[in-house]
């Protein structure tokens, strides 16, 4: 059971506590006031509804907290409560997250910022704790703003700016924050947690405006509408879609200089590129052994760089094309599949290429891709080098397979 | 009822019976604009449904013929706010919504007042896909919301097909007559608004309505949105298309339903069971209920029963208001154990 260890600072002074990733979304709802939670028990993320449970049971955060029979009707609730007004908070992993698939599609199609903790999770079966990034992965074509985060830090910052985003009326879009099961939603790190003043002055009130759904306002909400208007309504979504950026942006800017904490570029983070020959790209807690490597690597005088993608959706497909035509070869780190798909390559490095496939662009460096850590398997120190090395061969003009498995028994 | 100190319980709007068909207010809610067939019952049921209710009231309705026919974009029938839910999720809607309102109100976030919350489902959304989420929400007591289920016995909106509610024997485009097999959905219809009241102690009230008794069925809408707490009401509405008979007979078939004895009225109210009106009658002998055969021989649905499927019919219903232990809600027999009650 999930054991309260934040205690959570008074108005006015921001303090620092040993906090899991879950505990720290939990706080992030906390400081948001969000008016309605929904909780269904599914490992790993359902550790953040414990701890929701326990501020609610404790008197220090008022929010209607609701357990639902399953994640379709988990997702369900949110959504509607959403139409209504309320700021919501959800999540599931695994297999939970697609029994909510329906209520998963329907969400950005109406417009409703929610917002949901995905725990990744191996899908069944082989049933499987251990953390793979498809199950977040599969509403990626459906209007979902999609952000992996790798520590306990990022991931509370990481919420609240999800509010701001989401709940921005030029956007109106769901955010899925994406947290590596086990390696990020139970281990504790020492986390800063922002003053509520600091809070209230990031993140205005929901306000759901003309859309609201209440008598005051009697609107009729996604009526059937077939051919002759469904492509302008998707167009809708997808001019959403495309303001994003620029909002996330602004998001980032306003929250360095409320909270004093930089980020950088919002959508991917690099490390040690500036002279880098070759780069390992991944998402979420994949950086950890990729950075011991590097290091290490570098200590062999191997220039071996890291990217590592914040915000999957939008894909920041021209500013990462820009980025990785600067090396010689990119590996991607795939921490799921795609069976089937072109060069039978994972998620994130099949993006990776069709981005870097483009006219602005007249450097193409191979990009290898490696599937690894799934089903929670770690990837090593030893198996990043073996990336490294690859990568290098692949510099030095060597032919290459476009996807390997690696820390795979032989 | 006794109610735990930790339940919240918030106001509802005091919607007193309509003392007659006279005193119903003239003002619709639910007005032109939708394109459901001639003689749809289950279109007078959500008209009587925000009539009963009022102007203060958010409306949530699933996928079925009550949304696509109804919402037709750019010419919705709906005055008050009304919002498409999947066609499970009528109970997850209704509790979703009310559970906003709840909050923000109490935080000073939007002003205080009760407002109706009604979600509605078809009998293929409710009694079939979404019967677990209306079961969950009828478990929340710090909720206001009504859930009425729409039951004109088939997937009517995806061109008829057998439901858990439809009828032994309806012909649907799911069980065809055949030159083998006469009757091929041999399922009997599910009894929902009984499992419901039976199952969900904490629910204040359940009911069953039939529009053509209109009056009744508005009072008990207006009794449901009261009591505050989750409710549940369960309308039996002819479908001219998927029963397929001519619609001027709707109203004559719908109370034909009732005084067969094959649609029971009654409301459980705070654990107590009343009988209403033509049912009723029948339990205190008063009315004698119809031969099924009144009620089947209209509707093409049934065109090729037999006279002893016509029989069968009728001794499955006579068994439910003979041996049921409450005839049309309990169907357990009262001769368990030789009459004698099991714990003796
Ligand atoms: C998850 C899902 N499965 C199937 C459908 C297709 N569908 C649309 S309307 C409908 C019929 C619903 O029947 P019912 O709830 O009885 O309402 P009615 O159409 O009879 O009014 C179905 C099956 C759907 N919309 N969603
Ligand atoms: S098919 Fe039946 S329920 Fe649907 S609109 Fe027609 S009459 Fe009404
Ligand atoms: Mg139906």
């Amino acid at each position: 059971m999930a054991q309260m260890t934040a205690t959570l600072p008074e108005r006015g002074t921001e303090e620092t506590a040993l906090i899991t990733g879950s505990e720290a979304i939990a706080v992030a709802c906390k400081l948001a006031d969000v008016d309605v939670i929904t909780a269904y028990p599914i490992r790993p993320y359902d550790t953040v509804m414990q701890y929701v449970a326990k501020l609610v049971a404790n008197g220090e955060f008022d929010c209607e907290y609701i357990v639902a029979e399953g994640e379709h009707s988990q997702f369900e609730i949110v959504k509607h409560a959403s139409a209504c007004g309320a700021r919501v908070f959800t999540g599931s992993s695994g297999v939970g997250w697609m029994y909510a698939m329906e209520a998963l599609t329907v969400t950005p199609a109406l417009r409703i910022p929610m917002i949901a903790m995905v725990g990744n999770r191996a899908l069944d079966d082989p049933g499987a704790f251990g953390v793979e990034h498809n199950d977040a992965l599969t509403v990626r074509d459906l209007g979902w703003m999609l952000v992996w985060v790798d520590t306990a830090q990022e991931a509370l910052d990481t919420a609240l700016i999800a509010y701001r985003v989401a709940e921005d009326r030029r956007i109106f879009l769901p955010c899925g924050i994406s947290c590596d099961g086990a390696f990020l939603t139970h281990s504790q790190a020492m986390v800063k947690i922002p003053t509520q003043d600091q809070v209230n002055k990031f993140l205005p009130r929901y306000n759901r405006a003309d859309l609201l759904l209440h008598p005051d306002n009697p609107i009729t909400v996604a009526p059937q509408a077939n051919e002759d208007w469904v492509m302008e309504i998707r167009r809708q979504n997808y001019a959403a879609m495309e303001r994003v950026p620029g909002v996330i942006r602004e998001a980032y800017a306003d929250f360095e200089r409320i909270f004093g904490r930089k980020y950088g570029n919002p959508f991917f983070e690099e490390y040690e590129t500036a002279d880098a020959d070759v780069v390992i790209m991944g998402m979420g807690t994949l950086s950890m052994p990729t950075r011991v490597a590097i290091r290490k690597l570098r200590s062999e005088g191997k220039k071996v760089g890291m990217v590592r993608l914040r915000w999957f959706r939008p894909f920041p497909a021209e500013e990462l094309a820009k980025c990785l035509s600067r090396f010689k070869a990119v590996g991607v780190l795939d921490r799921d599949f795609s069976f089937g798909s072109p060069y039978m390559s994972g998620v994130v490095a099949t993006e990776t290429r069709a981005a870097l496939y483009t006219d602005t662009i007249s450097k193409h460096p191979p990009v290898l891709n490696f599937i690894g850590g799934l089903g929670g398997r770690e990837v090593t120190v030893p198996d990043v080098e073996k990336i490294a090395h690859e990568l290098y061969e692949a510099a030095e003009g060597k032919k290459k397979p476009a996807t390997q498995w690696i820390g795979l028994r032989e | 009822m006794a109610i735990s100190p930790f339940v919240e319980i918030d106001a509802t709007q005091k919607l007193d019976p309509f003392k007659g068909v006279k005193k119903i207010p003239l003002e619709e809610y639910f007005t032109s604009g939708h394109r459901t067939c001639q003689g749809c019952e289950s279109a007078l049921v959500m008209k009587m449904m925000v009539k009963a209710a009022g102007p203060r009231t958010i409306v949530l309705g699933s996928t079925g013929c009550m949304y696509v026919a109804n919402t037709t974009y750019y010419s919705t029938s709906w005055v008050v706010p009304w919002m498409h839910t999947q066609l499970g999720s009528s109970g997850s809607a209704g509790l979703g919504a009310a559970a906003a309102l709840k909050a923000q109100m109490r935080k000073g976030k939007m002003k205080k007042e009760p407002i109706n919350v009604i979600a509605f489902c078809g009998d293929g959304g409710g009694a079939d896909m979404g019967l677990g989420a209306i079961s969950a929400s009828l478990t929340h007591p710090d909720y206001n919301f009504l859930i009425l289920l729409y039951d004109n016995e088939s997937y009517a909106n995806t061109d008829i097909q057998l439901s858990g509610s439809t009828p032994y024997g309806a012909h649907t485009t799911f069980s065809p007559p055949g030159k083998m097999k006469r009757i091929m959905h041999h399922r009997w219809k599910k009894n929902t608004a009984g499992m419901l009241a039976a199952g969900h102690p904490e629910c204040k009230y359940v009911a069953t309505v039939c529009m053509s008794y209109g009056l009744l069925g508005m009072n008990c809408i207006r009794k449901a949105l009261e009591i505050g707490g989750p409710t549940f009401v369960h309308s039996l509405d002819p479908c001219p298309k998927g029963w397929d008979y001519d619609p001027y007979i709707s109203h004559e078939l719908g109370e034909l339903a009732v005084t067969t004895g094959i649609w029971p009225l009654y409301e459980v109210e705070n654990h107590t069971l009343r009988l209403l009106g033509k049912t009723k009658e029948i339990a205190e002998g008063r009315y004698v209920r119809q031969p099924v055969r009144d009620y089947l021989m209209k509707q093409g649905r049934f065109a090729h029963f037999t006279k002893d499927d016509i029989d069968y019919f009728q001794s499955k219903v006579d068994e439910m208001w003979q041996k049921w232990l409450i005839p049309g809600v309990i169907p357990m027999m009262k001769d368990v154990e030789g009459d004698k009650p099991p714990a003796e």
